[in-house]
C-alpha cells in the first residue's frame, strides 16, 4: 500500500503528520509506562 | 610429590582451560594463515563484501557491549550514584579488555598492524567518518586504561603512582562518556554513505543515534549479564560490599535499561515514519525488522519494567542476556544481513569457517584474560590497603 508523492513537500507534509501523531502517542505511553516502571517503588 | 603434581594437574587440565586453550591454538594456526597467506585465504570477504564478520561482530558487536565502562563510570561520578560503585571496576575492565580486543580484530581486518598509528602520523582522512571513529577508540582506550590501571597498580602495591591516577579518575569520566558519544553514534554513522546498499528498513538519517542509544542498552544490560556470571564462578573473591551491592546494581541497571529500550523503540518507530517504509513491514526483512523491534526492543523493555517492578532479579538477569543477543542481532543485522540486501544470492556474503573460528578466539582471549585479571587484582574487593578506592 505505497503512497506515490510527486513533490517532496507533499511527502514531509504526510511523513511529518504521522511522525507527530506517533510522537503525541508516545510521549502519553511513556507517562503510563513510568508509572507502571515505579509503581511498586517505596 | 607425585600426589602434589597430580592435585596440579587436575587443577589446571580443567574443562574449561582445555577448550579456551584448543581454540587458542587454533586461532594462532589461521592468525598465522591470515597474515603469511592474506584475507583470500581464511575469509569470504570480496570487492562486493569488504566489510565481512570481523567488522560486524567484532569490531561493531564489541563496541557496543563495551560500552558499560562508560554508562557505568558516568551514573556513579557524574550523576552520583555511588550505589553502583561496586559495578565500576568490573564494568570498566569488561570495557577495557573490550575495546583492547577490538583493536586486536581490526589488524586482522586492515592487515598491516605496524601502520595502526599511521592516521594519527603519516596522514589524517578528516572528511572521513571512519578516521574519527579511529581516532576516538584510540583515546578512549587509553581513557580505559588508565580508569582500569589503579586496580594492578593496588595489586602491585605502587601506592604513589596509583593516587596519582586516581586523581584523574572524575576528567576520565567525562573524557569517556565524550569520547563514547562520539564514536558510538560514528560507528551508526558509517553506514550513512551507503543508503541504496542497506535496507530502507534500517537505513535512516538516524542511524547515528540508533546506534549511540543502543550502546547505553548494551551497556547495561552487559553490567548485569557480566554480573550474574561473576557471582556465579567469582562469587567466593567477592568481599561484602560487592555482595550487598548486586541487588541494587541489578535492579537499578535494570531500571535504567527498561527506560532507555523503551526510548529506544519509540526513535525506531520515528525512523520508520521519517522515511514512511511501512510498506516494507509485509516483505521477509519486514519480519526481521518486526523481530527485532518487538521480540529485541520492546519485549526486553517491558520484562525489565517487570523484574523491577517485581523485584525479581532472575528475571531482570535472563532480560539482560537476551538483550544482549539483540543488540548482537542489530550490528549484525545492520553491517550483514541487511547490507548489500539488493545483490543477488551467489555475491552475497557469509563467513568463511575461520573468520567465525577467529572472532571465536578472540572471544575466548578475552575471556581468560578476564578470568587472570579478575583472580589477581581488586576488582570484586577493594584492596584493604586502599579503602578509599575509587
Amino acid at each position: 500500500m505505497e503512497t506515490i508523492f510527486f513533490t517532496y513537500q507533499d511527502f514531509y507534509t504526510h511523513t511529518k503528520g504521522v511522525s507527530y501523531v506517533l510522537i503525541v502517542a508516545a510521549l502519553v505511553g511513556m507517562a503510563f509506562f513510568w508509572s507502571f516502571l515505579s509503581g511498586k517503588d517505596d | 610429590m607425585p600426589a602434589i603434581a597430580a592435585e596440579d594437574a587436575k587443577r589446571f587440565f580443567t574443562l574449561f582451560n582445555i577448550v579456551s586453550a584448543t581454540i587458542i591454538i587454533v586461532g594462532i594456526v589461521i592468525t598465522i594463515l591470515r597474515f603469511t597467506k592474506g584475507l583470500g585465504a581464511v575469509t569470504h570477504l570480496s570487492d562486493d563484501n569488504p566489510w565481512g564478520l570481523w567488522i560486524g561482530f567484532d569490531l561493531l558487536v564489541g563496541v557496543a557491549l563495551a560500552a558499560g565502562g562508560y554508562v557505568t563510570s558516568a551514573a556513579v561520578y557524574l550523576f552520583g550514584m555511588k550505589k553502583y560503585h561496586s559495578a565500576v571496576r568490573p564494568a570498566v575492565l569488561t570495557g577495557f579488555l573490550g575495546y583492547a580486543l577490538v583493536v586486536l580484530a581490526l589488524n586482522y581486518d586492515v592487515g598491516r598492524p605496524w601502520r595502526l598509528p599511521y592516521p594519527f602520523i603519516m596522514q589524517q582522512g578528516t572528511t572521513s567518518v571512519l578516521f574519527e571513529v579511529g581516532a576516538c577508540v584510540a583515546l578512549y582506550l587509553t581513557v580505559l586504561f588508565l580508569e582500569f590501571v589503579p586496580a594492578p597498580l593496588e595489586w602491585l602495591g605502587l601506592k604513589r603512582v596509583r593516587q596519582l591516577v586516581v586523581k584523574l579518575t572524575l576528567a576520565l569520566t567525562v573524557l569517556g562518556v565524550l569520547l563514547s558519544t562520539l564514536h558510538q553514534s560514528s560507528l551508526g554513522a558509517l553506514f550513512l554513505l551507503a543508503p541504496s546498499k542497506l535496507h530502507p528498513l534500517w537505513y535512516s538519517p538516524y542511524l547515528p543515534v540508533f546506534f549511540f542509544v543502543s550502546s547505553i542498552v548494551a551497556g547495561l544490560s552487559m553490567v548485569i549479564f557480566e554480573s550474574t556470571l561473576s557471582h556465579r564462578y567469582f562469587g567466593h573473591k567477592m568481599d561484602a560490599t560487592h555482595l550487598s551491592e548486586k541487588e541494587s546494581v541489578t535492579l537499578g541497571f535494570g531500571k535504567a535499561a527498561s527506560l532507555v529500550l523503551a526510548g529506544y523503540f519509540i526513535i525506531k518507530i520515528m525512523g520508520l515514519a521519517a522515511g514512511n517504509n511501512w510498506h516494507f513491514l509485509g516483505t521477509a526483512y519486514g519480519y526481521w525488522f518486526l523481530l527485532e523491534v518487538a521480540g529485541f526492543i520492546a519485549l526486553p523493555s517491558f520484562l525489565y519494567a517487570v523484574g523491577v517492578r517485581n523485584k525479581d532479579l532472575a528475571l531482570i538477569k535472563w532480560t539482560a542476556a537476551w538483550t544482549v543477543i539483540g543488540i548482537i542481532l542489530n550490528r549484525l543485522t545492520v553491517s550483514l544481513i541487511a547490507f548489500n540486501w539488493q545483490l543477488p544470492s551467489p555475491r552475497r556474503y557469509f563467513p568463511h569457517l575461520m573468520e567465525i573460528a577467529i572472532s571465536i578466539f578472540i572471544v575466548t582471549l578475552g575471556i581468560v584474560v578476564f578470568r587472570f585479571i579478575v583472580t589477581r587484582m581488586p576488582i570484586l574487593y577493594e584492596h584493604p590497603a586502599y579503602k578509599d578506592a575509587k
